[in-house]
Formats: structure tokens, sequence, C-alpha cells
């Protein structure tokens, strides 16, 4: 009997006291929306404003220490006239594909190659992974050393090969250039695609390989018929990730040649940033940076779709 | 359709040998069973004729042909995995007709072969499903469908039921078994459980750290074990083991003794056992062969024994008894009217005793 006094006077105290801010929480609605708040106000201040703002600054005429007027299109229309804008926007494409396609054939391998069992398996898959850990200005610095006209360890290793007589300029020569960005860019991006396969590799049965095997298929035709479509989905997002990153991507071509020689290797990252920053014409630089918007939007929604269709199959 | 052969099969992995001078012959058309606990080398030994596992040595014989460096493709048999390896992302048709299409069947072939097993299988309905629309039952049965559409020389099975409750493996059981006497294909199926062994193999063989224990017809290998390890295997619930000396009294009559069990040797049985007189042998004795006894009984078959735990089955009452310093299991029939510590006695089956060697456990 007391005991149970107890219990019904306790209830009732609590339900008295409590705070009119816990009463709106049991709300699920009001709960959900203080729950999203901080991930709001994280997007909000760091992707929504920056992002706005940038498209506010291409429609004025701003520059440092102007405020500038808005100035409509006139941006995005000078852009069209702009030789160099438009040798980046190529280089852009070229370099996003061309990289895209050998980062993946390249690291498709090698994750088809680690996902085989040998000694020294778990230390090979660390040590695959150095270029992609390095700081990429660090290791952009050395490749920069490498290609260097004068003291490139690569000429000399050609040259003691006998299978050049002439140095090459690797960075000086406006197609080389390009081509040299594009190695090292390849050269880091391999282990991201290797590592994610392979990770992707490993949710596929193995006895799928042995069933295929008694069916009939011979190694490639394993690969062809069981791996690759099962493997779809995975690259699929690899490929989303590498293509939204390299057509963005602006710290190897800035530290390996600056968008030089003659703005032979400029991105719309680099181009965006020289003009912007470097010639202090912000709203062009906006202008030059939002341009690459229409393009990944594109890329992302065919992606997505793409890998939903996949997954649904 | 063919005879299978293997001979004095090995395999080493990394310095362990898994699986130790295998000899069988399994007969064209037959239903072989290899069963043994898990890391027995059964599933290593079955991978060894798939082609999926390399032959350390010793040789392997599908039709009289050598085929140990014939690649799995080119052995013309057919394989169930534990996990069904149905391809996840092709529906039930497409998976099993890939065989087929490797092979380069025509598509009027593929379609009457694969049509014809959806039907044996009773999977029609579910062709066009893709392998996770499917219950576990159903994938087994595609996965079966798999094997049958190739028409090969030998079924291999991996532990193709282990996935499955236990009511559907009982059914699978049964259909797996029809199938195989309407085929007649050679069929060499990998189980660790002694029931689906006994119930599916024309003969089974027993393995145990690599090594072949017993070859023989089901009732065989039950009714007189090789040795102590098959004794225990085969039969559920186990066979109960105990510990004797066996000792000669003044008129030449053979005992077995321990501290709970003093039980005069049977003529027949004291014949095997006179040379081993003073020494210290294993009595096997299977829990049906126990039963409670009546007062015609002799006492000198008989043991008294503590009950422990009574388990109710319906058609009969499992007994866990304390025999002297052991434990063992009765199965006796279901009036007896047996309660936790109670007192009993429990008569022995004269002509079902088992003895095994002391050092060596094979039977004797």
């Amino acid at each position: 009997m007391a005991v149970s006094d107890v219990t019904t006077s306790d209830t009732y105290a609590v339900s008295v006291r409590r705070w009119p801010i816990t009463r709106l929480l049991e709300d699920e609605r009001w709960l959900a929306f203080v729950l999203l708040l901080p991930t709001l106000v994280l997007l909000g201040l760091f992707i929504a404003y920056p992002f706005v703002k940038g498209v506010e600054l291409s429609v004025t005429d701003a520059k440092v220490g102007v405020p500038g007027s808005f100035v409509g299109m006139q941006n995005f229309a000078l852009l069209l006239n702009d030789s160099i804008f438009r040798v980046a926007v190529w280089n852009t494409v070229v370099y996003t594909a061309v990289t895209t396609v050998f980062k993946l054939a390249l690291g498709l391998w090698l994750a088809l190659l680690l996902n085989r069992n040998f000694k020294g398996k778990a230390f090979t898959r660390a040590f695959i992974l150095l270029p992609f850990i390095i700081p990429t200005v660090l290791s952009t610095f050395a490749w920069k050393w490498m290609f260097d006209p004068t003291f490139s360890v690569i000429n000399w290793t050609l040259f003691r090969l006998g299978l050049i007589g002439t140095r090459i300029n690797w960075l000086g020569d406006p197609s080389l250039a390009l081509i040299s960005v594009i190695i090292v860019n390849i050269w880091r991006g391999v282990p991201f695609y290797a590592i994610s396969l392979l990770a992707g590799l490993q949710t596929i049965n193995p006895e799928l390989q042995d069933a295929a095997a008694i069916d009939g298929a011979r190694p490639w035709q394993r690969f062809w018929y069981v791996t690759w479509p099962l493997l779809l989905p995975v690259t699929m997002v690899v490929v989303l990730f590498s293509v939204i990153q390299t057509f963005a991507d602006f710290q190897l071509v800035y530290v390996l040649t600056g968008g030089g020689p003659a703005n032979a290797t400029h991105l719309f990252a680099t181009y965006a940033y020289q003009i912007g920053v470097g010639t202090g014409l912000l709203s062009q630089g906006a202008a030059i940076s939002l341009a690459m918007f229409p393009v990944l939007l594109v890329v992302v929604i065919v992606q997505l779709l793409y890998i939903r269709r996949v997954e649904t199959l | 359709m063919a005879r299978v052969e293997i001979r004095n099969l090995n395999k080493t992995f990394d310095g362990v040998h898994a699986v130790k001078d295998v000899n069988l012959e399994i007969n064209d058309k037959e239903f072989v069973v290899l069963v043994g606990p898990s890391g027995c080398g059964k599933t290593t030994t079955l991978r060894m004729v798939a082609g999926l596992e390399s032959i350390s040595s010793g040789e392997v014989l599908i039709g009289d042909k050598v085929v140990n460096e014939l690649p799995p493709m080119d052995r013309d048999i057919a394989m169930v995995f534990q996990n069904y390896a149905l391809y996840p992302h092709m529906n039930v048709y497409d998976n099993m007709a890939f065989g087929l299409k490797m092979r380069r069947f025509g598509r009027a072939e593929i379609d009457a072969r694969v049509k014809a097993a959806a039907e044996i299988l009773g999977i029609q309905a579910q062709l066009q499903r893709k392998p996770r629309q499917l219950s576990g039952g159903q994938r087994q049965r595609v996965a079966l469908g798999r094997a049958i559409v190739r028409h090969p020389k030998v079924f291999l099975f991996d532990e193709p039921l282990s996935n499955l409750d236990a009511k559907l493996r009982v059914q699978m059981r049964v259909e797996i078994k029809k199938i195989h006497a309407r085929l007649g294909t050679t069929a060499i199926y990998v189980t660790h459980d002694q029931v689906e062994a006994m119930t599916l193999g024309d003969r089974v063989v027993v393995m145990r750290d690599g090594v072949v224990q017993q070859v023989g017809e089901p009732l065989e290998l039950y009714n007189a074990p090789a040795n102590r390890f098959v004794a225990g295997f085969i039969g559920s619930p186990a066979m109960n083991f105990a510990t004797v000396t066996i000792a000669a009294d003044a008129d030449g009559l053979l005992w077995a003794n321990n501290e709970g069990i003093h039980i005069k040797l049977p003529a027949e049985v004291a014949g095997r056992l006179r040379k081993h007189v003073g020494e210290s042998v294993t009595l096997g004795i299977r829990p049906e062969d126990l039963r409670a006894a009546a007062s015609s009984d002799a006492a000198d078959l008989a043991v008294d024994v503590i009950v422990e735990v009574v388990e109710k089955l319906g058609s009969e009452i499992l007994l866990d008894v304390k025999v002297g310093p052991s434990t063992m299991v009765a199965a006796v029939e279901p009036t007896v009217r047996a309660k936790v510590h109670d007192q009993l006695r429990l008569a022995l089956n004269p002509d079902r005793l088992y003895f095994f060697d002391g050092a060596s456990q094979a039977a004797i």
C-alpha cells in the first residue's frame, strides 16, 4: 500500500514539473526538426551560402575592393569569347575523360590482382594506397622534380636505357604538359579506384566463381558475365565521385604547371582561381566556376539514375 | 553417367595434410555420401573431384579417364553449393541456362532443357524471378535445376541442405532422392549430418582428419562400425561408451567391469574378447539397445542407474542416466514412468554389445 502511494505521487510530480520544451519535443515533427538543425546549419553555412554568394558575384562586376553592381549575364557572355576559357573547358573534358578511363582500367586490374590470395597481401594493399595518402601538394612537388627539364630522373633513365637522344621538356611543351598532368592524376587516382573496387569485389560471393567455372565459363567469361555485372553498382559510384573530383581538380595543375605553359594546361578551377584571385576579377572568376556546375549536375543526375536502375534490376 | 575412382588422393595446404590417401570407387548411378565432422577433408575431396582444388598427389578418374589436369568445365560434372551460388543478377531461367549457353547449346535446346528441369523441380512459375525474390527452398531447387539441365556425368553436392530449416531439409532430402532415382546420375554428396548420409546414400564414406574411417552401406555402418569414431558418429542419439576391464572368473566366463558396470559377456562376444582379458577396452551400447529391465531379466546383463534428465519425445523417452562415474543415454519405451533421481535397472541387449580396442579404438 505504502509503495503504491509513493509511486503515484512521484508520477504526478514528474508530469507537473515537465518543461514546456520537453512537451514540445514529444511531438515528432518538432523533434525531427531539432535533430536536423545542426546539419542544416552546417550545410547552409559552408555549402549553400558560398554557392549563393558565388551566383550573386557572377552577375555583378565586383573586383577586389569594389563591391560591384548588377550586370546580368555579361560575365558569361565574355567567357564565350575567351579563347583561354575555351582551352580550359577542352582541357577539363580531356583531362577528366582520359584519366577516368585509365584510372578505372588500371584500378580494376589492380583490384582483381589484390583480390587473390598471396603472401604479404595486407602489406601490399596498404602500400598501394600510398599515392592516395600522401598530401597531393607534396607528391606533386616530387613529380615536378621528376619532370624537371634538367634534373628529370625520368629523362635520365630513358637516356641511359638508350630510348631517347635528347632531353624531353615534360612541362615546357604545351601538349606534353597536359599529358604529364594527366599521368600524375592517374598515378594519384588509381589507389582510390583499386581499393574501392577491391572492397566491391570482396562483397561478391567467391562460390559464384566456382559455380561459373563448373558451368563452363572461361576466366574472361567469368569476369564478363559474373564479376563485372555484380561490380557495376560499386563501379558507378566510384566513377561518379572520381569524375566530380577530377572535373574540379585544382592542386595538381596549380603546383605542376600553374596552368602554363602559355595557359595550355588550365582547367576550370585553376583558370577561375587565376582570374578571380590572381587578377582580382572576382565576378568573372565566379562565373568560370559556375560554368562547371551544369556539366557536373548532368553527370550526377545521369549516374544516380543509372545506379538506381542497376540496383533495382 | 560414369563411374568415379579416387586413387591415393592427398591434399596439403600450407603444411596441413587435409586429405590423406583417400581411395574410393564409385559405381555408375551410385549415390555416395561423404560424411564427417567439419574439417575432416570431405569438402576438399569433393572439390578435388570437381577440379576446383588442385590435387597434391594421387588420381581422380571420371568415366575411367584421369582428370587431374582437366579444368572443371572439361570434367562434365555439375555441382550444387552450400550457399546455392546462384548468379544474383540473372533470373532463374538464365541461372539454369548459363551453363548451356557457355557450352554453346542452341536456343531451342536450352529452352527445352530448362523447362524440363523446372517442371521436375516445380519452379515453372518462378523462371522470371531473381534469386533474391525466392525462398531458401526455391533457391535450392534452382541450384539443383542448374545441375540437372547440363545432363552431366556426375553430380557433386556440397552440403546443399545445411542452410535450410529442419522441415524443409527433410522435404528436399526426399526430393533429391527422387531426382536421383529418376535421372540415375552418379552422385557424390558431402554432408556433416549423419541422418542425411544414412537416408540418401547407397553407400556412405565416413571421414575423420582427412582419413577414410569406413565405407559401407548405411546399415552396415550402423550395425558393424569399424571403430569407435564411426560407432559414435553414426546413429542418433549417439552410442554410449564406457571404459571397462575384461576379467575371467573361475568358470572361464568373461565379465566386463568398472565402478558402475558388472556384466557377464554372452558367449559369442566372449570368444572375440578372450585375448583381451585383463585389458582395458571400450564398451559401446546404443541408447536404443538399453531398456527398462523387467524382473525376469538376468541381473548379470543389466546396469543400475540414476536418472538425471528425462526427455519425453512421444514415440520414446530419452533418459540421461548416471552409471557409476559415467553418463549414458537410454531410449526407452514411452510407457516407462521414470522421474529425475529415480533408481532404475536397465537391461542391455546382449546381441548388440560393441567393444573397441583400448589403444587403437578399432572394433574387436
